[in-house]
């Protein structure tokens, strides 16, 4: 049976946390999809605030802790992300971004990766599309169509009756699982010493 | 193996006396630290460069030219030289005429600067920061290697029967140690020339230099220089002593935690136990040091940060004599245990002269001659 690593990282603070919830939701549907098609999935998933420390200590020094460089290596090195954050002040959390942030720029190349984030109010959720999208996009990751967005209301009464929260969750799981099934990230070798191709030793601009 | 100190030559408030060294208290501590360096017995003193306060060391060849007269037996070298902004044939002239007025005590680190917007002011682009490097090497070689040299490239203007002046010492440049703490472009660099290699080693934790260091071993072999376990690697640390551990930690604590480069984010105990940064008592440092080799190999050069943070300059020169008195000659004794006889020296002008004789003497006269001409 096929395997693919699926990689899940909450920004969530609270305990629970309704962030921690949406991006569970989405995992366990993305997982179902895969499942469909014959593929199995591995989800490793990720609370920033356990490595917050962390996060700001790389930022100061430099260089990750071990426990933030081993959730660097799962995150980056997986066939899919799921990203979900809380929005603060119009915009993804300062932890989602600095986690974002501290790791290689070109780590997240051609990752599949679906964006959630949570709210109040549903008036925030184009944050979805004017911060969190074009980041991923920044770091060349191919977001899939849908994000979800899930407001206080989404979890009870005064739910969305038409395109229900359980309607998004499941069209942009769909999505995503397409991605993850034909990626072959996870079993890629990384070679953190390879030299492009053009490299030479002396330059090779002088002419002699 | 050569043991010594290297200066990023940082002006910082004293974090206990809330002191700030002027400029010139500062220039000058950092001079008298390189004189006592030599006074307890070190082999190298090295001074960074940088163009930016709070920075002072702007004109390294003019602080070693001094150190050169003040002292009789130091290798006086820099951690890092910026070969990306600084034009080659400057280098190659300030280091030649170093070398005549320090009688050959002389080597240089090479390393590309890591300061935005210095680039800029020297005219350059970070984002080219890799093929200056390596551009503005590769003609530095020429300039020293090379009589008159025709040369044009990408960074500067070109040169046509240009000689670049004085000619270096007994007609061998000072050995070249390429500094990079995570770019494999310069480790390659370094092997391709059969230079050394500078991991600065303080930053980062030990399995990341070890990785680089391993990577340059590999390449070094690959060019044809020797074996892996042959090549020229340096490594930098950074240590705090004093006789009992438990003081070493109480007095270095408020420098480490207002350091200008880690300070306010991991504990010192965190750092400590993530980077090769020693705080304690002489044996631990001692114990700690020889653990390099076990992922480093055998290297040549071992060079510590002493002078930092706001440290006042009569702690760096205690700190000095610890280094000299209690941790070097132990060092010097332990490194030297079971060191394979393979494994060459660190690279000193007169073993690069005696190199260059008996290569000359190797090569008949006659192709030696066109050589000079090709």
């Amino acid at each position: 049976m096929t395997t693919r690593k699926l990689a899940v990282v909450s920004a969530g603070l609270s305990q629970p946390s309704s962030t921690r919830m949406l991006a569970d939701k989405l995992a366990a549907e993305t997982v179902a999809r895969l499942g469909a098609d014959g593929i199995e999935t591995e989800v490793q998933t990720f609370e920033l605030r356990d490595v917050a420390q962390d996060i700001t200590n790389n930022m100061l020094t430099g260089f990750p802790s071990a426990r933030l460089s081993a959730v660097i290596e799962a995150v980056t090195g997986a066939d899919g992300l799921i990203a979900v954050t809380p929005i603060f002040t119009t915009s993804y959390s300062g932890l989602f971004k600095s986690f974002f942030d501290v790791i290689d720029n070109r780590s997240l190349t051609d990752m599949p990766v679906l964006i959630g984030a949570t709210a109040g109010t549903p008036r925030h959720s184009l944050a979805l599309d004017y911060a969190l999208r074009p980041m991923f996009t920044y770091l060349h990751a191919v977001v899939v169509p849908t994000g979800v967005f899930a407001a206080s209301e989404d979890w009870g009464s005064g739910a969305d009756q038409i395109k229900t929260l359980p309607d998004r969750i499941d069209r942009a799981a769909g999505e995503l699982a397409g991605l993850v099934a034909h990626s072959d990230r996870s079993s890629r070798a990384q070679d953190p010493f390879a030299l492009d191709p053009s490299f030479s030793p002396t330059g090779g601009f002088q002419t002699n | 193996m050569q043991f010594g100190i290297f200066t990023v030559g940082d002006v910082t408030t004293d974090p206990t006396t809330g002191r700030t060294p002027t400029e010139a208290e500062r220039i000058k501590a950092i001079l008298t630290i390189g004189k006592h360096a030599e006074e307890v017995g070190l082999d190298v003193f090295a001074t960074g460069e940088h163009h930016n306060p709070p920075f002072v060391p702007s004109s390294p060849t003019t602080m070693l030219g001094y150190l050169a007269a003040q002292t009789e037996r130091i290798i006086l070298s820099t951690a890092t030289t910026l070969i990306t902004t600084s034009d080659p044939v400057k280098i190659a002239e300030d280091f030649a005429m170093l070398q005549v007025i320090a009688d050959g005590r002389v080597d240089l680190t090479l390393g590309r600067g890591n300061t935005g917007p210095v680039y800029p002011w020297f005219g350059k682009d970070i984002r080219q920061g890799i093929p200056l490097a390596l551009e503005n090497y590769a003609l530095l070689r020429r300039l020293w290697d090379e009589e008159f040299v025709d040369w044009s490239g990408t960074f500067r203007t070109p040169l046509q029967g240009f000689q670049s002046t004085p000619r270096p010492l007994d007609g061998v440049p000072p050995f070249v140690w390429h500094g990079s703490i995570r770019s494999p472009e310069i480790a390659e660099q370094a092997a391709y020339y059969g230079d050394g290699f500078f991991s600065n080693h303080i930053f980062w934790p030990p399995e990341h230099t070890a990785k680089m260091i391993g990577y340059y071993r590999q390449r070094f072999e690959h060019y044809g220089h020797g074996t892996a376990a042959q090549a020229i690697v340096g490594l930098g640390g950074q240590v705090f002593m004093r006789k009992n551990s438990q003081d070493a930690v109480k007095e270095f604590r408020p420098y480490f935690d207002n350091a200008p480069v880690y300070g306010h984010g991991p504990s010192l105990e965190e750092f400590t136990a993530q980077t090769p940064l020693t705080v304690g008592s002489p044996q631990e440092v001692i114990d700690r040091t020889l653990g390099f080799r076990d992922y480093a190999g055998d290297y040549q050069r071992q060079l510590w940060l002493m002078d930092h943070a706001g440290l006042p300059l009569k702690t760096v020169l205690e700190q000095l004599d610890i280094l000299g008195g209690e941790v070097v000659p132990v060092l010097r004794r332990e490194f030297a245990k079971n060191r394979p006889e393979a494994v060459p020296e660190a690279p000193t002008h007169a073993a690069l002269v005696a190199a260059a004789r008996s290569r000359a003497e190797a090569v008949p006269a006659a192709s030696a001659a066109t050589e000079a001409w090709s």
